[in-house]
């Protein structure tokens, strides 16, 4: 290449081809930009709505809020279910980097249970991803200021304060109350078959039990929303638009929180129900069931070990006695036997029966034994409801005859639910023939109406029928429905319930009423009164009637002997009442399970505590009121 | 011509050409401005980036001083280090991210692709200019062949983007120096006819499914249409006016990929909005327009065809980075050319202007105009 070829060249015809092959090049260039610049153009100003919109699915997040529940009060404005900040340890697996050792080192600091981890590994496989996970609920100060000093140890982890379902007044009062715990696949199908999943898109409990459950739809309130703005990984940037939920509405109920605690501890380790009530409206002031348990355990996340306890106990806590347990109502529902008897003119208030201390059906050798061994002598209707003769019963029963007895018994409602506003409630037994038939296939047999005059054979009511039952005496008829709640709070107004009432018990002679009324004043107020001693020197009248179920029979020479048989064959004790005697404020039933005792030596003194302290209650509230 | 006016006398003595580097200094500003945005403001990517931009620029000064007969003397020589080091790379490299394109001479790693992108154009334009124009035939097939050797090392690495542009700058050089018409119909009849040969027995599998991703990349929005699809979001959901500088969502909440780097134009559409896209297309047009009007002003043939390259290829550059994010080309690693967060394309784009400008300043054109 070292010969000169330079010499020949033309530089002008070189110079010429180079400029016509810049000139192309530069139309290549010219075209390439308006191919990119329409594309921008197809891009930025026709696609750019869609892209648009694109862009902002990427970025805009719709995160639901759940509201607040509604807080339940009782009738003097005390909180008796409440939402409470805990602080718990939350951790976002996808962005702790090491989740095992990061895990393994949290256990360490915060002494967390190998069952903690267990939990952890278990609430994750319930959370969406980048949603934080529950590690330890309920942090104490201690654990939370641990935490908090090696928190930057720990990214992904932090402390959050949630509000949780908090019952301040715990066991005394869970029956009525109920609880609420976290849902479940059984209420999410529920809530997806009424069409309200959507408004629970964010929540994270509901009402399983009592109140909370019956008025779940009131406390609940309504969903909110926020639009956030994410990145990529699904943190949020900041809040766009907020759409604030709507809070559930406070329930004010009719329930008086010191009575309720009173009754409660009154029962002491027996296990069975007291119930007071105001006959005229059927608000419900006190409703204890015992054994119970703590509502906090369910409304904080119970464990397997706890929730099986319960469910295995023996005594069964779970039973809500005052709606669901069906008891004998042995002599408390004479007065009613009674009513109908006068009603049927079977017998008339003067009418006078002998008793010997026994009831034998006629050409049958069985005696059906009074109470009382050697009897009560002449009895009429007053004495045998005052003395709880049940010879005087025997015999009205057999000669009213069980058709009869059934047809008057389920107008005061026994064999029904009572339709009190929680949905725990059993409708018992008030057996018939035609129960029996499809219960047993057996024909009746006349000695088991025998039994049924003094409320035993299959008779069974629980302790809420008994209150109604006993409402109707007092009201001459009037058939009020129990209900726990008095208002609903509606912004700045208590929107009171409804008061509901059944289908009067409608009597041919309405003085029936006054004489039955009069025996039960006279139980307490008489000194032959099986309530007498019970009620010595109250400053308040009452009325009432004692009631000692068997829940075994025992054979025909056995001698009932409370402190030598096995614990679960003793005698049920129980008790309705009324007071004051004259329009009465108040009624009282007292179921003890299995009690060392009659109704008048171990219900009857209970009712008289319980009033006693009602009555100074109400005196205390009555002051407060006038000053 | 304008740089004989008084005012232009001490940068045409600096060997500066007043138009170009203006023009190259917008970009620069607009470079920062974007990575610090891109980086989700991160300053302190800014402030390197910002130092690599004077780094480059002062680079570019020095080259424009050296005297051009020494470039070409320097061109084979260059080319000769060039392939030794890209022999060394195949060797020896390191390797990153899948790719082996660096080499560890003991005081520094090194790119040896960038050397190649002004080796190339330098020597070929040297190998055809010393025989005139047009070229014979022989002429023509040894250059080609001398262009393929570091294009087809480069591809091996593998680094598809460096190689079409290393080749794109020999190809051009060819180009401007007359190849006949026939010869270019006769290539691109070829090409075209080996694309289905390509295709059918040539491709891989996973190759195949790149190529159709590329033309519907909704087909797999999560995988490896995901980078063209949030891309196009970005530019899309920009409009006219743009979102506004560092509001952009796209790029703020990093749902864009690569956004500092390949990708750093889907970020200042989306920001500056068709608005601020004419404006920087206008500056790159500009600059390819100058560098064009050096390329015909020069007045050896070396100059010519050197300074024709440079600019044909700063223009592939932008047309295959912004035609990738844009949807119109497939995805090869291209970044957009001194903007893209990165030193080393940056150093190089730079060197290749630094020439531009001893062309554009060399004396004796001067005397002539």
């Amino acid at each position: 290449m070292k010969h000169k070829r330079v010499t020949i060249r033309d530089h002008h015809a070189e110079a010429a081809l180079f400029a016509r092959r810049v000139f192309v090049s530069l139309i290549i260039v010219v075209a390439t930009f308006g191919v990119l610049l329409s594309n921008m153009y197809q891009l930025q100003v026709v696609e750019h709505q869609s892209l648009q919109t694109r862009s902002n699915d990427n970025r805009i997040k719709v995160v639901p809020l759940a509201p607040n529940r509604g807080l339940i009060y009782d009738r003097y404005g005390r909180i008796l279910a409440e939402n409470r900040p805990v602080l718990s340890l939350e951790v976002t697996p996808e962005k702790v980097a090491d989740l095992d050792h990061t895990l393994t080192q949290l256990q360490h600091i915060l002494q967390l249970t190998d069952d903690d981890i267990a939990q952890f590994h278990e609430n994750r496989r319930r959370e969406r991803r980048f949603n934080q996970v529950i590690l330890r609920d309920r942090l104490t100060e201690q654990q939370a200021a641990q935490f908090a000093a090696r928190q930057h140890e720990f990214p992904g982890v932090s402390i959050e304060a949630r509000l949780v379902r908090h019952y301040p007044y715990g066991e005394a009062i869970t029956h009525a109350l109920g609880y609420v715990a976290k849902i479940n696949s059984g209420d999410v199908a529920k809530l997806q078959e009424q069409g309200k999943s959507a408004n629970y898109a964010a929540t994270r409990v509901i009402g399983k039990l009592g109140i909370e459950r019956y008025y779940e739809e009131q406390l609940h309130g309504a969903i909110g929303f926020q639009q956030v703005e994410v990145d990529i990984h699904g943190r949020n940037i900041r809040t766009l638009s907020i759409d604030p939920p709507v809070p559930g509405q406070d329930l004010h109920l009719e329930l008086d929180v010191d009575l309720q605690q009173y009754a409660y501890e009154l029962l002491g380790e027996e296990r069975g129900s007291i119930i007071l009530m105001d006959p005229r409206d059927g608000a419900i002031r006190a409703m204890v069931s015992k054994p119970s348990y703590d509502p906090n355990w369910f409304a904080q996340g119970i464990s397997y070990a706890q929730y099986q306890g319960l469910l295995n106990s023996k005594h069964s806590p779970l039973l809500n006695r005052s709606t669901q347990g069906g008891y004998p109502p042995a002599s408390t529902v004479k007065p009613q036997i009674a009513v109908l008897g006068l009603e049927e003119g079977i017998i008339n208030s003067k009418t006078k029966i002998w008793d010997p201390g026994w009831f034998q059906i006629e050409g049958v050798d069985h005696r059906y034994r009074d109470w009382l061994a050697w009897g009560h002598g002449w009895v009429n209707v007053v004495d045998a409801i005052v003395e709880s003769c049940d010879t005087f019963y025997y015999e009205l029963a057999l000669k009213l005859g069980i058709d009869s007895i059934h047809d008057h018994m389920v107008k005061y409602g026994f064999g029904e639910r009572t339709g009190i506003d929680i949905a725990e409630e059993s409708a018992a037994v008030m057996p018939s023939r035609g129960w029996k038939r499809a219960r047993f296939n057996q024909p009746w047999y006349a000695g088991e109406t025998v039994s049924i005059g003094i409320g035993q054979s299959y008779w069974t009511t629980t302790p809420m029928q008994l209150a109604v039952g006993t409402a109707v005496v007092v009201n001459q008829g009037q058939r009020p429905v129990p209900r726990l709640l008095a208002a609903i709070q509606e912004g700045e107004v208590k929107l009171p319930a409804v008061v509901e009432s059944r289908e009067p018990v409608v009597l041919k002679n309405a003085n029936n009423w006054n004489i039955v009324k009069k025996a039960m004043d006279l139980t307490v107020s008489s000194i032959k009164g099986t309530a007498h001693s019970a009620f010595k020197d109250a400053n308040y009248t009452s009325g009432g009637k004692t009631g000692t179920a068997q829940v075994r029979s025992l054979g025909q020479e056995e001698e009932y002997n409370a402190e030598e048989i096995a614990e679960r064959y003793r005698d049920n004790a129980m008790y309705v009442g009324y007071a004051p005697a004259d329009n009465p404020e108040l009624v009282i039933v007292i179921a003890v399970e299995n009690a060392l005792g009659g109704g008048g030596s171990v219900a009857a003194p209970m009712a008289r505590k319980l009033l006693d302290f009602y009555f100074e209650q109400e005196q205390q509230h009555a002051q407060r009121r006038a000053e | 011509m304008r740089s004989a006016e008084p005012n232009n006398r001490w940068l045409q003595r600096l060997h500066i050409d007043g138009q170009l580097f203006v023009a190259l200094i917008v970009l620069g500003v607009i470079s920062a401005f974007t990575v610090y945005s891109a980086s989700g403001q991160d300053w302190g990517m800014t402030q390197r980036q910002i130092i690599r931009i004077g780094i480059a620029f002062t680079g570019m000064l020095v080259i424009a001083q050296i005297p051009l007969s020494t470039i070409e003397r320097f061109s084979l020589p260059l080319f000769a280090l060039g392939v030794v080091l890209l022999l060394g790379v195949l060797l020896f490299g390191e390797s990153s991210k899948g790719a082996q394109r660096w080499l560890n001479i003991g005081v520094a790693t090194i790119q040896p692709s960038e050397i190649m992108k002004l080796a190339v154009p330098m020597t070929v334009a040297w190998f055809i200019a010393e025989q005139g124009l047009p070229p014979t035939k022989r002429r023509l097939a040894a250059a080609f062949i001398l262009l393929m050797i570091p294009t087809l090392m480069i591809a091996k690495q593998p680094d598809l983007g460096t190689s079409i542009l290393i080749a794109s700058s020999g190809i051009f050089v060819l180009f401007l120096a007359g190849i006949s018409w026939r010869l270019i119909s006769f290539f691109a009849v070829s090409i075209g006819a080996f694309i289905p040969i390509l295709w059918m027995f040539l491709m891989r599998d996973y190759q195949r499914q790149r190529v159709l991703t590329f033309l519907n990349p909704e087909s797999d929005p999560l995988g490896a249409g995901y980078q063209i699809i949030q891309s196009k979001i970005a530019i899309g959901s920009g409009g006219v006016e743009g979102k506004g500088w560092l509001q952009g969502t796209q790029s703020q909440l990093e749902f864009l990929p690569e956004r500092h780097t390949d990708f750093i134009f889907s970020v200042f559409s989306e920001e500056f909005g068709l608005v601020g896209v004419i404006g920087l297309f206008a500056v790159y047009g500009f600059i390819i327009f100058r560098g064009l009007i050096i390329a015909m002003r020069a007045q050896k043939v070396y100059q010519k065809l050197l300074a024709g390259s440079l600019t044909l290829t700063f223009f592939v550059y932008v047309l295959v980075n912004i035609g990738m994010v844009s949807g119109l080309l497939p995805v090869v690693g291209v970044p957009l050319p001194l903007i893209s967060y990165g030193g080393t394309s940056m150093v190089t784009l730079l060197a290749g202007f630094g020439l531009l400008m001893a062309i554009a300043t060399n004396k004796r054109l001067v005397m002539h105009d």
